[in-house]
């Protein structure tokens, strides 16, 4: 808190990570994003390899900001949503670009969400805000420490508001956590960006 | 953990003591896998890990084998496949000779899905499927057709999502705890080395398939790539990329129009 009061980095990207149970809370907050925001959502989600398109499709049609798949190489531009293709690991080639990775499973998960986060941390050091939603694997802990370590700002959702709340409690546990808040103050304070 | 600054000095010794090339490779991919094997192998600081790499042959040939990605599968993206069967091979049946080329094999499962899909056009014995990596180690395990059984019912399922009609454990041989291919199959493959990076056509070609390769080139490499595949190709055959590469950056692109959806591109 105090060298985010000291420092005030500009926040440039959203990092927003769910697996079981976060389906909801991501559609929420997706389709209550002010029109005019000025930074990147990057959402990584754990989903079956098949149920490809339908999800940004869903996204699409609850958002009122323009949502994408992210292809290769694609570049990064605020006020889009990004969500991670399936059984792929979603990279950041540099600020602004992203890059796609095939190999090996991380956390049993490909996207996975320790691997984007930690990319992010690199590329986006202070400028990124990383939450982590409900789930039931341990995925993003070792993402959010990444994060942090790097300067930026680490939320875990409340875990009493998650349908499965082991994922954002591992990050409790054992992350350096900088603000546990329900769907609505996540809400508040993406759109306070 | 190793550092921006650290993985260009190794970038930079892989290509002055042995020529490897990876300057062109994604940087973002490249690093997380250096770091893997930096942890993987324990080594307690990064100058020993450089001195390890320049000192010993044999954990060059680690090295390598181990930063080019290896994942693959057979029949991956089944609707890509389904695509390849139905709008694909009917236009390239008519040739009296059909050449493909798999750049960037790795252990060979999708050059065993192409084989399985000329078979059952009736196409596979006038056909030959060069395939090719820059990792000798893969293409051995490629030529022997040999896949773990515990992988089979995901082939077979997405053998199936493609449109096979066959009993796909008619096409291999279980034997513990793999699988052995049939060797016709084998003998319409030519497996060789060559690198993307820095060597040229070899032949032209009514379909190329190089499925997430690209990925982990940075945007001036695979413009090299596409050229090299723009020369490889006749007019009217085919380029196939994975489900999430695009021709888009490509000074070629204008050569090509892409079919519908799907990840595959005709040349014009």
């Amino acid at each position: 808190m105090e060298k985010n009061v000291i420092m005030s980095p500009t926040c440039e990207l959203v990092l927003i990570g769910g697996s079981s149970g976060s389906l909801d809370v991501l559609l929420k907050i997706i389709s209550s994003l002010r029109k005019d925001i000025s930074i990147a959502i990057v959402v990584v989600v754990h989903r079956k390899t098949t149920s490809d398109s339908t999800l940004s499709e869903l996204f699409s049609i609850r958002s009122s900001l323009p949502v994408k798949e992210v292809e290769d190489k694609d570049a990064i531009i605020p006020g889009v949503v990004y969500l991670a293709p399936s059984d792929y690991h979603l990279l950041f080639e540099k600020k602004h670009v992203f890059a796609l990775d095939y190999s090996e499973k991380v956390n049993y998960s490909r996207p996975s969400i320790d691997v984007t986060f930690d990319s992010a941390s690199e590329a986006y050091g202070n400028n990124a805000v990383a939450i982590l939603l409900s789930g039931a694997n341990a995925d993003g802990t070792e993402g959010l420490k990444a994060i942090h370590q790097q300067g930026g700002i680490t939320i875990a959702q409340t875990p009493e508001t998650a349908s499965f709340p082991y994922m954002p409690e591992q990050a409790i546990l054992h992350a350096p956590v900088d603000f546990q808040m329900s769907v609505e103050q996540m809400i508040d304070y993406i759109n306070g960006k | 953990m190793i550092q921006d600054e650290e993985v260009e000095v190794l970038i930079n010794d892989l290509f002055e003591l042995y020529g490897y090339d990876f300057t062109g490779y994604s940087r973002a991919s490249i690093k997380r896998r250096i770091n893997r094997l930096f942890i993987l192998d324990s080594f307690p600081s990064f100058a020993e890990f450089r001195y390890r790499l320049k000192v010993d042959s044999a954990y060059l040939k680690r090295f390598v084998e181990e930063i080019t990605v290896n994942v693959t599968e057979m029949f991956r993206d089944p609707l890509f496949y389904k695509t390849l069967r139905e709008e694909v091979i009917p236009n390239i049946a008519t040739k009296p000779f059909i050449r493909i080329w798999h750049a960037g094999c790795s252990t060979g499962e999708e050059v065993f899905s192409m084989a399985i899909l000329l078979q059952e056009a009736n196409l596979l014995h006038k056909a030959l499927i060069y395939a090719t990596d820059i990792n000798p180690n893969v293409l051995e395990k490629a030529r022997k057709g040999i896949f773990p059984l515990s992988q089979m019912r995901q082939y077979s399922e997405n053998y199936i999502s493609s449109g096979g009609r066959q009993d796909f454990s008619s096409y291999y041989t279980a034997n513990y705890d793999r699988v052995k291919f049939d060797e016709s199959f084998a003998t319409r493959m030519i497996f060789s080395t060559h690198n993307l990076v820095c060597d040229g056509s070899f032949n032209e070609f009514d379909l190329i398939l190089c499925r997430n390769v690209l990925i982990y080139f940075d945007i001036p490499l695979q413009n090299r790539v596409f050229e090299l595949f723009d020369a490889s190709l006749d007019t009217l055959a085919y380029l196939a990329l994975g489900s999430k590469e695009t021709m888009k950056f490509s000074s070629v692109t204008s050569n090509f129009k892409q079919l519908g959806k799907e990840k595959i591109w005709r040349k014009m």
